[in-house]
């Protein structure tokens, strides 16, 4: 199959590339950019005047809720809400039930996602058995079977010794440790930023030491073992500052920040509202705007969806009783871009964040449109003025803070491997 | 700003929390709470202002004491009472507390008054009740606990009408307090231009001085020259979490003590929202001694949650 996307405004940072020009498709591959290939001949083709075409979207962070938990979300709902937000290849963390900690649960999941052929599914395996922090996993066979990393989810490993043998053992093989930092006695029982919304809210609080305390350990692990780490939804400005600093010391080292995170307080928690029950917290203002500096002076690598599918009933409750976690992958792109549009970014450079660099961060092949790469590809309307709204929502998780909010921008249409999987009604296509 | 506790007019639709109401729905209310209490001395202690409304309290948190004082309330304002305690049924069983509060919109409830030890529960169920239903938050948690905040402040200004001129010390176990965190919003509200809040660093909550009080972790500094000291109960789970060393070492270091007592004003009363643990937070000459008001703040109770329901249900005249 040919494909050409014209005379859309083409953006691509991994090649320096923001013009509008056509992109041609050939197979499963990108096999031209600007002028047709010699003997190319279309069987497909999509105006995109007007419109943004962009390499698909890499998520660092995106729960597909199978298996074990189907009620709130099925591989399919999922997949396709991750299609409809433009993401083609998502992480997914090993808190599913059961857990991912053998291969042959990994090579399901691989192969039910491939018998969708929508997003490119990459598990994180867990880096203990049962995430319970005791044994560690075969990361080896968990990586011949398709883990391209490993991961506690959002349980930490309590044994220093455990989690030092972790980063040992990971570091042999030079396999990525895909870790979010939190001391689970400080943050026991935590629901909300520990400082003044929770104070006048009654809620219980996880303090920003919470976080530094198990980054502080974790780094020092890392630069002890020369592991290969990432650090994942990083949530306070003492983390940022942490975190460059290890850089600069030469740790081995990336990190993400969710979505709402870069966009959230604590004040938006109002009156208790369990959308914004998430997990790490959201925090300070002061924390949020140096969680925004950590972005655009590359202390941070990458953003996230953090995308937690919940059903209905388990956000109808008091705040603290509600599930946290919110729906992100169809946000994640708009969201970023609004970021980028207040922080006077280049669509191109916040792309990045999104794109090229998470690929990287798996090493994965994707997040470029470079002529011969894997076409997975993203028809992005700025335009578009929508509501996030459930009946919207593809997603089966309608749970998001940003409900009932106005944004600005829409994927029209999204592609992987060259296959047209998701299109909004309003583009033009013609066949011939 | 928004505020889920009042409706488009601007009355108060529910009471959930103080935070955020302003001064002229607390005075109401105190100044309703006025004309209540002489319906206590009456011979026929009934007005008939509730008449054929039914008051559910859904007490999903035991509490034996706070019950009475609402049942009572609701009582003497000829009201039908429906006393449902969830925790020692539907909730065990795995209905939701939707599903509870559901089944009883469906059986013709007017107002509901709340208990849960979530934060939070109070405002969880003013969302889902249609617009002709009251909550009235009888404790959420850490949250709030308005009624007894408004009934301190009742007792206050009775003892001690000059409101503006005032200085108070809430003493003891702030971080889990509802009541302390109630009594900070009224004291604030109504003009009190000194808070104090005295505590061990353990037992108080991050950034409380965000609440607009001053902090003092030595309990004879925080009391010198106060005019009216609120004692918190301690709970004894709180030798638990590390939190506290013992009893006995809290009573030495912030227990009222005949002794401290004589560091506030010489006028200064003595509050406590009961129940007490006498010899740990409070000695029981000073609990019963002449300067205490404790006992007041029972009776005035009654009064205030007499005045709370009656402006819910539309009419305010005793």
């Amino acid at each position: 199959m040919n494909i050409v996307i014209k005379q859309g405004r083409v953006i691509d940072a991994s090649q320096q590339l923001d013009q509008v020009c056509d992109i041609y498709i050939s197979g499963d591959k990108i096999t031209a950019i600007g002028n047709a290939p010699a003997g190319f001949k279309a069987d497909q083709t999509l105006d995109a005047n007007g419109k943004w075409v962009l390499p698909g979207l890499v998520d660092l962070c995106a729960r597909l809720r199978e298996p074990g938990s189907e009620y709130k979300a099925t591989l399919l709902s999922e997949l396709r809400a991750a299609m409809a937000g433009g993401v083609t290849s998502l992480a997914c963390p090993p808190d599913t039930d059961p857990v991912l900690d053998e291969p042959g649960l990994v090579e399901m999941l691989k192969h039910r996602a491939k018998s969708h052929a929508l997003a490119n599914v990459y598990p994180l395996g867990a880096v203990t058995r049962q995430l319970e922090g005791h044994f560690l996993t075969e990361m080896f066979a968990l990586t011949s079977a398709g883990c391209v990393g490993f991961s506690q989810a959002d349980t930490p490993i309590v044994d220093t010794q455990v989690l030092w043998r972790a980063f040992e053992y990971s570091a042999t093989f030079g396999y990525t440790l895909f870790m979010r930092a939190e001391d689970p006695y400080l943050a026991k029982n935590g629901v909300a930023h520990d400082g003044e919304v929770a104070s006048r809210l009654g809620l219980k609080g996880i303090p920003v030491a919470a976080e530094s305390i198990a980054l502080q350990t974790m780094l020092r692990i890392a630069q002890n073992t020369g592991a290969s780490l990432h650090i994942a939804r990083v949530s306070t400005a003492e983390s940022v500052e942490l975190i460059r600093q290890a850089k600069q010391a030469g740790v081995r080292l990336t990190a993400d920040v969710s979505i709402q995170h870069l966009h959230l307080t604590e004040m938006d928690i109002g009156f208790f509202d369990s959308m914004v029950h998430l997990k790490p917290p959201v925090r300070t203002q002061r924390d949020r705007d140096a969680l925004r500096a950590g972005l655009l002076d590359g202390t941070l690598d990458a953003i996230c969806s953090d995308h937690t599918p919940v059903d209905d009933d388990d956000k109808a409750l008091p705040f603290a009783e509600s599930r946290p976690g919110a729906s992100a992958l169809e946000l994640l792109l708009p969201l970023t871009l609004k970021w980028a549009a207040q922080a006077k970014l280049s669509p191109a450079q916040a792309l990045l964040k999104i794109t090229q660099t998470p690929a990287n961060i798996l090493g994965v092949p994707a997040g470029t449109l470079k002529v011969g790469a894997i076409a997975d590809v993203v028809i992005y309307d700025p335009e578009i003025e929508w509501r996030v709204d459930s009946r919207v929502l593809v997603s089966q998780g309608k749970n998001t803070p940003f409900l009932n909010q106005s944004l600005a921008g829409k994927v029209s249409a999204t592609f992987t491997s060259g296959e047209l999987v998701f299109q909004q009604e309003s583009l033009q296509q013609t066949k011939s | 700003m928004y505020n889920p506790q009042l409706n488009a007019q601007g009355q108060l639709q529910h009471l959930l929390s103080i935070e955020g109401l302003p001064k002229r729905i607390l005075t109401d209310i105190l100044d309703a709470a006025e004309n209540f209490v002489g319906v206590a001395e009456r011979e026929i202690k009934k007005v008939p202002l509730l008449r054929g409304k039914t008051v559910c309290n859904l007490f999903f948190e035991n509490s034996t004491r706070t019950r009475t004082t609402f049942e009572i309330a609701a009582k003497r304002l000829s009201a039908d009472v429906l006393n449902l305690n969830v925790s020692t049924s539907s909730q065990s069983k795995g209905e939701t507390i939707l599903d509870t509060v559901n089944n009883l919109i469906a059986m013709h409830a007017d107002m509901f008054v709340v208990r849960h030890q979530q934060s939070g529960a109070a405002h969880f169920i003013a969302q889902h009740v249609p617009p002709h239903i009251s909550v009235i938050n009888a404790g959420d948690g850490r949250h709030a606990h308005p009624t007894q905040g408004l009934l301190d402040v009742f007792t206050i200004r009775k003892y001690k009408p000059e409101m503006h001129n005032l200085r108070v010390a809430i003493v003891g176990d702030i971080l889990h307090s509802r009541v302390a965190r109630s009594e900070i919003h009224a004291l604030a509200t109504l003009g009190v231009p000194e808070i104090r809040v005295i505590a061990p660093r353990t037992l108080l909550p991050a950034e409380v001085e965000k609440l607009g009080v001053q902090v003092y972790h030595n309990m004879d500094q925080g009391l010198k020259d106060v005019d009216v000291i609120m004692m918190l109960r301690l709970q004894n789970e709180r030798m638990s979490g590390a939190l506290l060393p013992s009893t006995q070492e809290f009573f030495q270091t912030f227990g009222l003590t005949p002794e401290r007592l004589t560091l506030a004003r010489p006028d200064a009363i003595v509050m406590h929202p009961g129940p007490m643990n006498r010899g740990v937070e409070i000695d029981s000459s000073v609990a019963d001694g002449k300067q205490s008001v404790i006992l007041p703040q029972v009776t005035y109770g009654i009064a205030v949650r007499m005045a709370v329901m009656a402006i819910l249900g539309g009419g305010n005249a005793a």
